[in-house]
């Protein structure tokens, strides 16, 4: 089966006249199958948004430079003309974002903001798309739809603007959707919700779903495959469950050992990973994270560790962690 | 009395589900401002005499009366008697006539350059904002240069390139001075919107680029220039009487106009105070009237002070 989407060695630096390009993401590789579930997790700052907003073509175009390919099915989206492009955003591919009230017009009811989808790319009359649109808002669990589609974004809850939001994006059903952090901004109750929601409604249209969080608990529950990024590179990928089973790079480790475990000794500390984002070592002749990784050797801070492909899991380390740890 | 009460309460909750757009918000705290509510008493008192003025006002603005003119002597102008609630003016017409039918023409002159002004504003800084890059770059500076004038001053030269002074150029003089104004505001909150969330929300669901113009930025980047309007308003009625004042106003006499009488009163000013102080407050009091309302429309469309 051939992929759906297929991103190839993508690099995305901003560039500043005067001063050196800052590269957000640095050769990312990765594929989607049709109908998937991908995990894109990472720390702020890792290049989790600038990926998706480069999949879809929505950052600006001065001052980014863009190399690399996205292929989906098929079709180079970075090349295409921006009215290509227009028409497959909303049709084939869509997007839900991660703060649901300022990704929703506050002037517009939110019904005529599902509305305009449909009627722009499902061709419907006035009518019968707002009769979908209140059966839209009905599937995502938004109670009494037919008086929501008239409610102001403010007149509801961040879960319902998520709702909302999730309807908008899913109205065409989309082949791919992009979910950057939709859960960050709400409650833990009602995170729960929107993800089962996602996930159930992900599965009936058979959209394939690259979801994109800083929270493993997020991935556990409901990706295939992981990819792990750091400092704007995938350091390590593989599928749920040996991911989370036996992580092998460090970062990984890391990340799931600082996790709270409920079955934790009383009195233990939470194990943390040292230092932050901005003590990163370049990646040109370098590991990014050998300044804050307790397994660090010489090596690390002088060669670039390649990927290395074994046993279905990507690695991008010169000293990971045992398989047999843990 | 129990059902009743719950029924109440649902209705209301009712209506607070219901769509109720910020305008309607934004209306609930005017109503509640004592500022807003003088500012709009004096609107609506203003407008109400501009419009009935032909109604309201007992004489026409040219009319000269006899029995006034033969009272007329250097250092001395008939003042406040019967059938002349306010007396005479310098050429024995009746100056209540003439300071009611004036409000006329101040409305129309002000309301109009506002709206003039406007119109082309919010096209030259829609324009501006949306496309960015050259169009954005030459429109801007050209906006800058007016910028720079002082607005007198370029209302004057505007009004001075006319053959003959008249209604219509002043209206077009005093509109000129608001546009870079409006321009340059819609123009920085659209480059705003362009950034928002909303708006890249949108083209991620391939709304057309007109769409996203019209529907998602421009609707929510018109608010300050709305507000600016109000108080242009206020600028546009002292920059319309400046223009009389000083000469460049409509030279039919048939009409009257605050700040020519002003100007006329001047020679006159030991003789009757009156004639001067009566169109200069009735200017200053409608410029605050505009002030205080579209101050408080600022502060009540303001996301900040929503509560």
């Amino acid at each position: 089966m051939s992929a759906l989407l297929e991103v190839r060695d993508l690099r995305v630096a901003f560039t500043r006249r005067g001063e050196p390009d800052t590269v957000a993401v640095d050769g990312v590789s990765f594929e989607v199958d049709p109908g998937q579930v991908v995990g894109l997790v990472g720390e702020s700052g890792c290049g989790k948004s600038v990926t998706s907003l480069a999949i879809m073509r929505l950052l600006p175009a001065r001052g980014v430079r863009l190399t690399g390919s996205v292929t989906f099915d098929g079709t180079d989206l970075l090349t295409l003309p921006e009215a290509r492009m227009r028409e497959l955003r909303g049709r084939e591919m869509s997007m839900v974002f991660q703060d649901p009230l300022s990704s929703l017009n506050p002037v517009v009811p939110v019904g005529l903001q599902v509305t305009e989808v449909l009627r722009r790319h499902r061709g419907m009359g006035k009518e019968p798309a707002r009769r979908e649109a209140a059966d839209l808002l009905d599937r995502v669990g938004i109670p009494d739809p037919r008086r929501r589609l008239d409610s102001y974004p403010h007149q509801l809850s961040g879960g319902m603007r998520q709702r909302a939001l999730i309807a908008i994006a899913l109205a065409c059903r989309p082949r791919l959707l992009i979910a950057d952090e939709p859960t960050t901004a709400l409650d833990v109750t009602i995170q729960a919700q929107i993800l089962d929601l996602l996930g159930q409604l992900v599965r009936e249209t058979g959209t394939a779903l690259v979801m994109i969080t800083h929270d493993l608990g997020v991935v556990a529950g409901m990706c295939e495959t992981v990819n792990v990024l750091y400092a704007g590179r995938i350091v390590e990928r593989a599928r749920r469950h040996r991911l989370f089973g036996t992580p092998r790079h460090p970062y990984t480790h890391g990340l799931l050992r600082s996790i709270p475990r409920l079955d934790a000794p009383a009195g233990e500390d939470l194990a943390a990973i040292g230092g932050s984002v901005n003590d990163n070592l370049p990646w040109t002749h370098a590991c990014a994270f050998a300044p804050r990784c307790p397994r660090s050797l010489e090596r690390c801070v002088e060669v670039t560790p390649d990927p290395e492909t074994a046993g279905g899991r990507l690695l991008r380390c010169h000293n990971p962690v045992p398989a047999s740890v843990e | 009395m129990a059902t009743t009460w719950l029924e109440r309460r649902r209705s209301r909750i009712d209506g607070l589900a219901q769509g109720r757009s910020l305008g309607a918000e934004a209306l609930r705290r005017l109503r509640r401002n004592p500022v807003a509510i003088t500012g709009a008493v004096i609107i609506g008192a203003f407008v109400i005499v501009a419009v009935l003025a032909p109604l309201l006002a007992p004489h026409g603005a040219a009319e000269a009366f006899p029995e006034l003119q033969e009272n007329l002597r250097p250092g001395r102008i008939p003042g406040p008697q019967e059938g002349f609630p306010l007396g005479s003016d310098q050429l024995g017409r009746d100056f209540l006539s003439r300071m009611i039918l004036a409000a006329r023409q101040t409305l129309l002159v002000g309301v109009l350059a506002t709206l003039i002004g406007l119109v082309i504003g919010l096209v030259i800084g829609t324009l501006a904002g949306a496309f960015g890059g050259w169009v954005d770059t030459l429109l801007m500076r050209v906006t800058d240069v007016l910028l720079a004038i002082p607005s007198l001053l370029l209302a004057i030269s505007v009004a001075a390139l006319a053959a003959s002074p008249s209604q219509t150029t002043v209206i077009i003089a005093v509109s000129a001075v608001a546009v870079p104004i409006f321009a340059r505001l819609l123009r920085g909150s659209m480059l705003a919107q362009r950034e928002s969330d909303h708006v890249v929300a949108a083209t991620a669901l391939g709304v057309k680029r007109r769409a996203v113009v019209l529907r998602h930025m421009l609707p929510n980047a018109v608010g300050p220039v709305i507000v600016q309007a109000t108080l242009t308003l206020a600028t546009a009625i002292l920059d319309a009487a400046a223009l009389s004042f000083l000469g460049l106003g409509d030279a039919d006499p048939g009409r009257a106009e605050w700040g020519l009488m002003l100007a006329q009163a001047q020679a006159y000013l030991d003789v009757r105070p009156a004639l001067a102080l009566y169109p200069a407050i009735a200017i200053i009091v409608v410029a605050l009237g505009f002030t205080l309302l579209g101050e408080s429309l600022r502060e009540a469309l303001d996301p900040k002070g929503r509560r």
